[in-house]
């Protein structure tokens, strides 16, 4: 499949936006029942909009930046009149009245959705086998797991299904597997896309961003996306970053550090590849600085009390009073426990129960209250390292893809998954994951450059450098 | 009142105001009183999945200018998540402010001099109405549970007194003079009847010089009468258990207006564990020295202050004149008083028509001008029409409109000739021969009877001050 801004540059430049749509449905018919990537596909929405923009092309008008492309949403995303269901039974069926900021910020740009992709329920987890729908299959080795939460959309652009989508990351869900399906995605600054229609798991960790082929698919596609949004009141009033434009600007006099902690205890091949990519960032003219950032080792911990303590607040509307499922009780009360009990799944109500306790009184300071130093922490610790280096380079994953079921019965070592992803995101910084070279079963590796707020032009400039060395662009 | 055994009461009250704003606190949606159930809601103010708050900037500005108010210290403050079940908490969590409030440690004077301090006074936003259908009336085995959210999400302050009040009459003095501060400033209707006004009562007695007893807090009290009815009755009730030699828990109480007592509702090891965490949804809010300044300087002259200005009109003003002048106030009738002052009129004349007639009919004074007030007052005043007459007149003017010249003439509130009413006061005096002959030996009661008589002969014409004077130069 051409890539988003191939598309994009044919379709203002005549050609059908029908073309790309079809190849889309049909790379979704072929491969959708094998790897249960797309919960619900828009067919007729989708060759309606392509219409659309045949029309404006012919009246004329400009369809946009990404005028034709198909993209595939995490389903964690309102959509109008459109199933959103979080991969959860307890909003199996419904359909939100409107959509979520990024979704109108799409189809402003012509963009084309082709429906909604698998997750973990709610978010939570790192394989995508925690969907009340059925997990995802890696494209690349159906016998994977595709990571996650952001495992469908990862997948559908690494089976060819569209070019880029949409995922969110909360502790590591869009670069986790952005890295296990051998793909670029992006973690934004908080606060640089709109959480707006975004249904919340961790609201002061959730960002939206893009997963793509390429580096520049994935500029393209977080410049559209990104800028202050007056319905997101904790969106950056600053206006939305130049990106696209700095993609080649290399790396030359830039002070890259090379965290240790952001590589020790991955894989072997991780490591080398990790080592491989500073060699070449260094080749390009960069400056390694070897450093060590001790409270990183806090961050699993300090993350699975903030994260489950907000989402069990977050999740508390699910109750059956207003929209979703209802299980009947004899009272209200009865109502919503039934509800509760019968709609989410067992990592949900594990992560529920977590929260409630963390924020309980007489537990908050011990956990809760601990947790919010440790972030605080973090932040210091990253700020100082900014001091000295404009990056920080390391593995965003310890293993590439790996085989189902071989995490779900020891929680601790699915969230074991997200050392390398969850810092940033505590932090509330930038981080992308970019493929570099091939680990066990000639499965991609994904190397992860991190930098401060609102930074992403800088990292997808050291992205790219990466993704010309690996062979790919 | 006072309670026996030397016990002495020790109250605080915690008063929510629904802020008077067009919109609701974090959405669109019309913050309005009496629509259709569930015509004033939004993916926002329903919770629906991925919504948002957004802080309305003209609530801050209420509850900012209420701070003011209150003598508080406006501070930089956060929202924090109060997290409970309930069917009518859209999000099952209700948006507060926590430790760190817009509005802290103020205080109000009340008019009998005694100062109440305020602890705090935050803002939130309010939650949907339930009702239960059933026998049981309570969530508890219901048989349908109806839930109207136009409420969810309307702005509220909750202000929150300190334990200084130590009497029921106090108590309704606080609310009183809080809710005229409030409709003055334009943060509130102050209508408890309709909820937009709501008082908690926390409530322990003791003995003076000893610590402060366990308190009891009571809820549903929805009118000035529930509030000093209630205090009385707790107060007297934990009197009663003490001195029993029983102890008070710790509880929230229900008041029921009807049997005139209060219940459990539920004891304090019930009480819900709110999980209180800072909302990551809004951002801290923190209000620049110019905006404070703005609200500052936008704040209208208090009411305390306005009946201070009105009293100094009056020459040694009786306590009468001062509940007229508290009337005035409370219901804004300054503007028609002070036309009269600055006529030269008779200001006490002017604050007991303005306290009585104007209040009476105070959604229709906007056919009453000041100028036609103060030409009615100067009529009256003048004998030109009589204390009726010009009840009459103010009546048909708030009523109609128009001049008052032209509605007393309509009225055929004509004054009688000075001769009129000699020949009238002539005649009565010689068919009530021996009323006249008491009325000279000095029973000035009988003054009345006969301006009785006169006022039935000239239907209600002639001036009561003008029969006096023709009485008595025939005395």
């Amino acid at each position: 499949m051409k890539s988003a801004l191939e598309i994009a540059a044919a379709v203002r430049g005549g050609q059908s936006a029908l073309v790309a749509v079809e190849e889309s449905l049909t790379a979704i018919r072929a491969r959708n029942e094998e790897l249960n990537v797309f919960l619900y596909v828009d067919e007729d929405g989708a060759r309606a909009a392509a219409a659309r923009i045949d029309e404006q092309v012919r009246r004329g008008e400009d369809p946009g930046l990404l005028a034709g492309v198909p993209i595939a949403l995490k389903d964690n995303l309102c959509t109008t009149g459109i199933p959103t269901t979080c991969s959860s039974k307890i909003l199996e069926g419904w359909k939100p009245p409107y959509n979520a900021t990024v979704v109108d910020r799409l189809v402003a740009q012509g963009a084309i959705s082709m429906g909604k992709t698998n997750l973990d329920e709610f978010a939570m987890g790192s394989s995508t086998e925690n969907s009340a729908f059925g997990p995802t299959r890696n494209p690349l080795d159906p016998a994977r797991v595709p990571g996650g939460s952001s495992g469908g959309s990862a997948a559908a652009v690494a089976s060819n299904m569209t070019p880029v989508s949409l995922g969110s990351d909360t502790g590591g869900s869009i670069r986790q597997p952005a890295a296990l399906c051998g793909l670029v995605g992006v973690k934004p600054t908080y606060g640089l896309v709109s959480r707006y229609g975004l249904i919340a798991f961790a609201s002061s960790l959730d960002q939206i961003g893009p997963f793509a082929q390429s580096v520049s698919d994935a500029a393209l596609l977080l410049e559209v996306i990104a800028g202050h949004d007056p319905l997101d009141s904790t969106s950056l009033p600053e206006p939305t970053p130049s990106l696209l434009a700095h993609v080649a600007d290399g790396v030359a006099g830039k002070r890259i550090g090379l965290v240790r902690e952001l590589v020790d205890g991955a894989d072997e091949d991780v490591v080398r590849a990790v080592n491989k990519a500073v060699e070449t960032l260094k080749d390009a003219g960069a400056t390694i600085v070897e450093l060590s950032i001790p409270e990183l080792h806090l961050g699993l911990s300090a993350y699975y009390l903030i994260a489950p303590a907000e989402a069990s607040s977050n999740l508390a509307r699910f109750d059956g009073v207003r929209f979703g499922n209802r299980v009947d009780g004899e009272d209200v009360t009865a109502m919503m426990e039934a509800t509760r009990t019968a709609g989410f799944g067992a990592e949900v109500k594990r992560r529920i129960m977590l929260g409630t306790y963390a924020l309980s009184a007489g537990y908050f300071d011990a956990y809760y209250g601990q947790a919010l130093k440790v972030r605080t922490r973090m932040i210091e610790a990253f700020a100082t390292a900014y001091q000295q280096v404009d990056m920080i380079i390391g593995a965003t994953t310890p293993s590439v893809a790996f085989e189902f079921g071989s995490k779900t019965n020891d929680p601790m070592a699915m969230y074991l998954n997200d050392v390398f992803t969850i810092p940033t995101n505590l932090a509330g910084e930038a981080a992308i994951s970019v493929p570099f070279g091939t680990g066990e079963a000639n499965l991609p590796i994904g190397v992860q450059l991190l930098g401060p707020g609102r930074s992403e032009a800088r990292l997808f400039a050291a992205a790219r450098v990466l993704e010309i060395a690996d062979g790919r662009a | 009142m006072m309670l026996p055994n030397g016990w002495e009461m020790v109250v605080g009250l915690e008063v929510h105001t629904e802020l008077k704003t067009k919109t609701k606190l974090f959405c669109g949606c019309a913050n309005e009183f009496g629509s259709a159930p569930n015509s004033q809601v939004c993916p926002i103010c329903l919770g629906l999945p991925g919504s948002m708050p957004v802080l309305n900037e003209r609530a801050v500005e209420l509850a900012m200018a209420i701070g003011f108010a209150l003598n508080c210290t406006i501070q930089d403050s956060t929202f924090h998540r109060k997290n409970y079940f309930y069917p009518d908490m859209p999000k099952d969590y209700q948006v507060s402010q926590y430790d760190l409030p817009i509005n802290a440690r103020g205080y109000l004077d009340l008019p009998d001099g005694s100062r109440v301090s305020i602890e705090r006074a935050h803002m939130e936003e309010d939650t949907g109405k339930t009702t239960h259908l059933g026998t049981s009336g309570r969530i508890h085995g219901a048989d349908r549970s109806l839930v109207d959210y136009n409420r969810s999400g309307v702005p509220l302050v909750e202000i929150v007194s300190g334990p200084d009040i130590r009497n029921p009459q106090q108590a309704r003095d606080y609310v009183a003079e809080l809710r005229s501060i409030l409709v003055a400033i334009g943060a509130s209707d102050g209508r408890m009847e309709e909820g937009s006004l709501r008082v908690d009562a926390n409530v322990s007695v003791h003995k003076p010089d000893t610590p402060f007893g366990t308190r009891c807090e009571i809820k549903n009290l929805n009118s000035l009468r529930s509030l000093t009815r209630a205090i009385e009755y707790e107060a007297l009730r934990q009197i009663d258990v003490l001195e029993d030699g029983g102890s008070i828990r710790q509880e929230t109480r229900h008041w029921d207006e009807d049997r005139g007592e209060t219940s459990t509702l539920r004891v304090k090891e019930e009480a819900e564990d709110y999980r209180y965490f800072r909302e990551p949804d809004l951002v801290d809010l923190a209000p620049d020295q110019a905006w404070k300044d703005r609200v500052l300087a936008g704040l209208p002259k208090l009411p305390a202050q306005r009946r201070r200005d009105l009293e100094a009109l009056l020459t040694n003003p009786t306590d009468a004149q001062r509940d007229g002048v508290t009337t005035v106030v409370d219901l804004d009738l300054d503007l028609y008083v002070e036309g009269v002052a600055q006529a030269h009129g008779d200001v006490a004349l002017a604050v007991a028509r303005a306290a009585n007639e104007l209040a009476a009919a105070n959604e229709k004074l906007a056919n009453l001008s000041v100028a036609n007030f103060v030409t009615t007052v100067a009529m009256e005043q003048s004998g030109q029409l009589s204390a009726t007459q010009a009840k009459t007149v103010l009546g048909e003017l708030l009523e109609k409109g128009g001049d008052p010249a032209s509605v007393a003439k309509a009225k055929g509130f004509e004054q009688l000739s000075t001769d009129s009413l000699s020949a009238t006061v002539g005649e009565l005096i010689t068919a009530n021969p021996d009323e006249w002959q008491r009325f000279k030996d000095g029973d000035d009661k009988l003054a009345q009877f006969f301006i009785g008589l006169v006022m039935k002969a000239t239907k209600g014409q002639a001036n009561g001050k003008a029969v006096i004077a023709e009485l008595q130069s025939r005395r």
